[in-house]
């Protein structure tokens, strides 16, 4: 009786485990982390002030440029900014990143306290280099369970908002005191950035 | 034949058939949300969940905008058209797609948006073909009910054409200068969340 029993045993175990395994066809579902995806995304770039000060540094460098840099400095800090984050996703090792971050926040508010005028070129490349640094800090941080695609979305409609408050105070650049203001602001962003280098050092 | 040898067998048996379930995984088919009013519906608000899908969309309407009405009257029928001969190849296939498909058109669309490309109209035309075949087809295969689907897919594909049919007017109307370049701005993202997603999928395949 007892070695006619464990073979049975043996099947049941077999056919519970063959029947789990069967993976059944999924028939609609709710899609789980969504929201939860692009908020974590969209929060992320305001939840640290070295990047949020950085972003509205660029927004404000742009103002005070003008045309054509006021609009090429946020198209090409996205892209960059990604390109950035692509390379630590992919685990290209970028060292020294918190002191790049710091050197972001010193050097846009030192360009923007001296109101600096370089050809557009090298005002586009020093912010697409900075943008490399945010971006590999910042934009691989997904949350286990969470939609890349939506904290992607997030992430970069956050930092382009950013951009947009920077450039939307650098507005008061045509008054006589709102440069002023903007070169107060500009020594602002350059003291936390040496207080950013400071952290980053110690 | 012994106890011990009758459970070794057993034993065997059992890991030789875990081992071939575990190898033959069947996909999972169906991702429709139910609204509860039918599949004409299911079918769009299916669109409008998905940001792989709207994203592009938006991207080519915005393009063919940026190029004038003639862009953007041939994009607001042919992207539909596409769309619908992809997903229809799509419900009649097994295989599933991938999200490079998607993320080459964040990059492209993208790209084509913030550089604000002068595009001949049948450089318009074939971009929308392809986002089209391409994009539907994977919501063809996507969705893995053929009687359904296929009602879905009208559902859907109404959705594509009132996305460029807005999308697009609004940015053919645009006249000052600062509208056309946040326009490109909008483009800019879009090759950032590309970018993004393509560190992404490279990451999970690492």
């Amino acid at each position: 009786m007892r070695d006619l029993r464990q073979p049975a045993v043996g099947r049941w175990v077999l056919s519970v485990v063959t029947i789990m395994l069967w993976v059944q066809t999924a028939h609609g579902h709710v899609k789980n982390g969504e929201a939860a995806g692009f908020l974590s995304g969209f929060r992320h770039p305001m939840s640290g002030l070295d990047h949020v000060l950085a972003m509205i540094a660029v927004g404000l460098w742009g103002a005070q440029l003008g045309a054509p840099a006021v609009w090429l400095l946020p198209v090409a800090f996205p892209m960059v900014m990604a390109m950035g984050g692509m390379l630590g996703l992919l685990g290209v090792p970028l060292p020294g990143i918190e002191i790049g971050i710091a050197a972001s926040a010193i050097l846009l508010g030192l360009a923007v306290l001296s109101e600096a005028r370089p050809p557009i070129a090298i005002a586009a490349t020093l912010v697409a280099l900075f943008a490399i640094f945010h971006g590999y800090a910042h934009g691989t941080e997904l949350p286990p369970g969470q939609s890349g695609l939506l904290y992607s979305m997030g992430f970069v409609i956050a930092t382009g908002c950013l951009h947009g408050v920077g450039i939307t105070i650098g507005t008061i650049h045509r008054w006589g005191w709102g440069q002023k203001l903007l070169r107060m602001a500009g020594a602002g962003v350059a003291m936390a950035g040496a207080f950013f280098m400071w952290r980053a050092f110690k | 034949m012994s106890t011990g040898v009758r459970l070794k067998s057993c034993c065997s048996m059992s890991l030789g058939s875990l081992f071939l379930m575990v190898l033959c995984p069947l996909p999972a088919e169906a991702h429709l949300n139910s609204t509860g009013m039918g599949p004409v519906y299911d079918g769009l608000l299916h669109f409008l969940q998905s940001p792989e899908d709207v994203v592009p969309v938006l991207a080519l309407a915005l393009f063919a905008g940026l190029r004038g009405t003639d862009h953007g009257r041939r994009a607001l029928f042919v992207l539909p058209s596409a769309w619908l001969l992809g997903g229809l190849l799509g419900l009649a296939s097994t295989s599933s797609g991938n999200s490079i498909l998607t993320v080459a058109s964040f990059l492209l669309l993208g790209a084509l948006v913030a550089a604000d490309a002068h595009l001949s109209l049948l450089a318009t035309t074939l971009i929308a073909v392809l986002l089209g075949l391409g994009h539907g087809y994977l919501n063809g295969a996507g969705m893995g009910q053929p009687e359904v689907g296929a009602i879905a897919l009208f559902g859907l594909v109404f959705m594509v054409f009132v996305t460029v049919a807005f999308s697009a007017a609004l940015v053919v109307r645009l006249r000052q200068p600062w509208t056309r370049i946040a326009v490109r701005v909008v483009g800019s993202w879009i090759v950032a969340m590309g970018l993004l997603m393509l560190g992404w999928n490279l990451h999970g395949k690492l």
